[in-house]
């Protein structure tokens, strides 16, 4: 089991002809995940050539739409690799056609397009991740985003983060035990899925032993997340927060800080986090170390 | 990026937000020349006000009345220069004075939390938000705001019934809400705040001081964006990172360093910090995510930059190759300290991690660089950095 993702996952690549799309469909394939195909409404009716994780050559078709290519192959899940300029209109058009997941890898999208998206979501039936995410690995199964599938393996580990980096070197520490699945929802101030959307489907994996929550600086997340582990989760979360010794950030003025109603330090978020009963690692090794430990113990 | 006083005034005059007449300045003869030219508008009075981007610029002497050309100049040579928590005045915009009959508050900004926008309005401005919010919020007004709907007319006078502004002078607030809302959509903003909206003996309703946040995502749809950013307050190193495009942001420690992905430096830097306590308290001296293609000439303008930092005594380069190979990122590293020859001084601590991680550490053992030491785990080289700074 994993979660949002599994080997019958049927995958497309919106911006498949592109520099990134191109880059890591390769990679997505080479990590096992079934890429159906790709968008691009200029290159319609064209093929895009690559290999497989057995290196047999594969002919992916290229469709004018994601309705197209949805009604063609089956898919079921986008990841899109499109210019921050047209990512709205990339969103939409997954939307529209119905995609249950919708990966979105693209960094710098203006947050009101966001926030547009997000709000043209509600009632359908997509599931965003991301944007600004490496999306998600339910490793053995399928990729879908940027994550290195090399570092492990499957296993008893579900891990949530906003940073990417931060998930490949946790990954890498526990390496030896591997992972259910790992989503990156991405850092940006308005994003599709959720710590907590996470939160609730690893709860809800039966796969799932323990659950590794990675946050940073910024936002109320982490403290919702607190929240929510205290009154919904009974598996055991492992946090770790990264920026304590970090400068504050841009404020947003005095009207923002009414809004998100916490300082939106990391100590205070390591502390919601302890008060919900989960254990916060000083550094990743040191988080690491406490996974092992709930581990070893079972 | 947030903006100045006079800049969000300029921003709300192009939307027809009304406002009064201002002038920025950065000497007193500009703050003559202004001030000359709002008397001969018809001002009776001017305001010199200290541009900073922080509040209470009011209880710290930053805003003062002036009733001639000359006074606006004196009190403009007291202001410009000036300290204002930490920020020093630059700029002071000479304003046309108001004649205000009653203060009000209004606001639209991006509401991280819901993942939509809200807007809050008061018939109770003037006064520190915060403290309204915590002293009397049944006065404070929240709107929450539908991103695909907008403030329409029908929502703007939800605002203003919600606030309570009196019957006279609603149409007007609602108009100027609206308006409002052009400007946060308009320049792709996060923030868009009036403190005090003030009614006028006139009756006109009017944006007496704003505050603005631009996102700087959206910088390609808006190239006049870059004409306010305040070059003048970057500091130098910043501005030469900013230059070569790396994401860089100076602090006041003794370690440099250089990762890829914001979470792992901001992750480096904590580590690093824990480390320095054993250390003498060494601390991080920089923020500095180079991202994902580290090549030798990202490397090495990264490493220029730290280097050119006099604080900085040790350097740690802290990278997790994931779609990164380690071979490219040492092959960087040694080519950066090729490309700076006698200008690398300062030790540097290398841990490499993931993807080609192998044929990485072989490329900077085989060149045995006397600066170089690699390290095997994160919590080891930050330990490491720390040492060395501190020798």
């Amino acid at each position: 089991m994993s979660i949002y993702l599994n080997k019958d996952s049927k995958i497309i690549v919106q911006g498949i002809t592109g520099g990134m799309g191109a880059k890591h469909t390769a990679l997505m394939l080479d990590a096992g995940s079934a890429i159906v195909g790709g968008v691009n409404a200029r290159k319609a009716g064209t093929t895009v050539q690559h290999k497989d994780a057995d290196g047999n050559d594969v002919t992916l078709p290229v469709y004018g739409t994601v309705a197209e290519a949805m009604a063609e192959t089956g898919a079921n899940v986008s990841v899109a690799f499109v210019p921050p300029a047209f990512t709205k209109d990339a969103c939409i058009e997954a939307i529209d056609a119905g995609i249950e997941l919708l990966v979105v890898i693209t960094e710098g999208v203006p947050v009101q397009d966001t926030a547009e998206v997000f709000a043209y979501l509600q009632g359908k039936k997509t599931r965003m991740i991301g944007p600004n995410c490496p999306g998600i690995i339910t490793p053995g199964e399928s990729l879908a985003g940027i994550t290195p599938h090399t570092i492990t393996g499957k296993g008893p580990i579900g891990l949530v983060s906003k940073s990417g980096t931060l998930t490949y070197q946790m990954m890498y520490e526990l390496k030896e035990f591997g992972f259910s699945s790992a989503i990156g929802i991405g850092g940006d101030p308005v994003i599709g899925t959720t710590h907590i959307d996470a939160l609730a489907a690893f709860e809800d994996d039966p796969e799932t032993e323990v659950i590794v929550m990675i946050g940073e600086i910024g936002g109320d997340a982490e403290e919702r997340a607190a929240e929510y582990i205290k009154a919904n989760v009974t598996k055991p979360v492992v946090g770790y927060v990264a920026g304590f010794t970090a400068p504050e950030g841009k404020t947003m003025g005095h009207a923002g800080a009414i809004v998100s109603g916490s300082s939106g330090t990391a100590q205070a978020k390591k502390e919601a986090l302890e008060a919900a009963g989960v254990k916060v690692g000083k550094t990743p090794s040191h988080a690491a170390e406490l996974v092992k430990e709930i581990l070893s113990a079972r | 990026m947030d903006l100045f006083e006079y800049q969000a005034r300029d921003l709300f005059e192009k939307h027809e937000v009304p406002v009064l007449a201002g002038i920025v300045a950065t000497t007193p003869e500009e703050a003559r020349a202004a001030a000359e030219q709002l008397f001969a508008a018809g001002s009776s009075v001017v305001v010199v006000k200290a541009q900073v981007k922080v509040g209470g610029r009011g209880k710290a002497g930053g805003v003062k009345i002036a009733k001639s050309a000359d006074e606006a100049a004196e009190r403009a040579t007291e202001i410009l220069g000036m300290d204002i928590k930490g920020h020093t005045v630059h700029r002071v915009m000479i304003a046309a004075g108001a004649d205000i009959a009653e203060e009000y508050y209004f606001s639209v900004l991006l509401d991280r939390a819901e993942r939509r926008y809200l807007a809050m309005a008061s018939v109770e401005g003037g006064m520190e938000i915060e403290q309204l919010a915590v002293e009397r919020p049944e006065a404070l007004a929240k709107v929450a705001i539908d991103p695909l709907v907008g403030i329409d007319a029908a929502k703007a006078a939800e605002i203003v019934a919600e606030a309570g502004f009196a019957a006279d002078i609603a149409d007007q607030v609602a108009a100027v809400i609206a308006k409002l809302w052009t400007v946060f959509t308009a320049e792709d903003a996060t923030l868009v705040e009036v403190n005090p909206l003030v009614k006028t003996g006139a009756g006109d309703v009017v944006a007496l001081d704003g505050k603005v946040s631009l996102d700087d995502n959206a910088d390609f749809r808006h190239p006049e964006h870059a004409e306010l950013e305040d070059a003048a307050a970057a500091d130098p190193l910043e501005a030469k990172a900013a230059e070569n495009n790396l994401n860089y942001v100076k602090l006041d420690g003794q370690v440099g360093i250089i990762g890829n992905g914001a979470g792992l430096v901001m992750s480096t830097l904590d580590v690093v910090a824990y480390a320095g306590e054993e250390h003498g308290g060494v601390e991080p001296a920089n923020f500095l995510d180079i991202g994902g293609g580290a090549n030798a000439q990202v490397m090495a303008a990264g490493l220029d930059v730290i280097l050119g930092d006099e604080q900085v005594k040790s350097v740690f380069v802290n990278v997790f190759g994931g779609i990164t190979a380690c071979d490219e990122v040492a092959n960087g590293i040694v080519g950066a300290l090729d490309l700076l020859g006698d200008a690398a001084t300062k030790p540097l601590v290398v841990r490499l991690d993931g993807n080609n991680v192998d044929k990485g550490r072989a490329i900077l053992i085989e060149r045995a660089h006397p600066l170089v030491t690699l390290a095997e785990t994160m919590d080891g080289g930050a330990a490491k950095a720390a040492e060395l700074a501190n020798a």
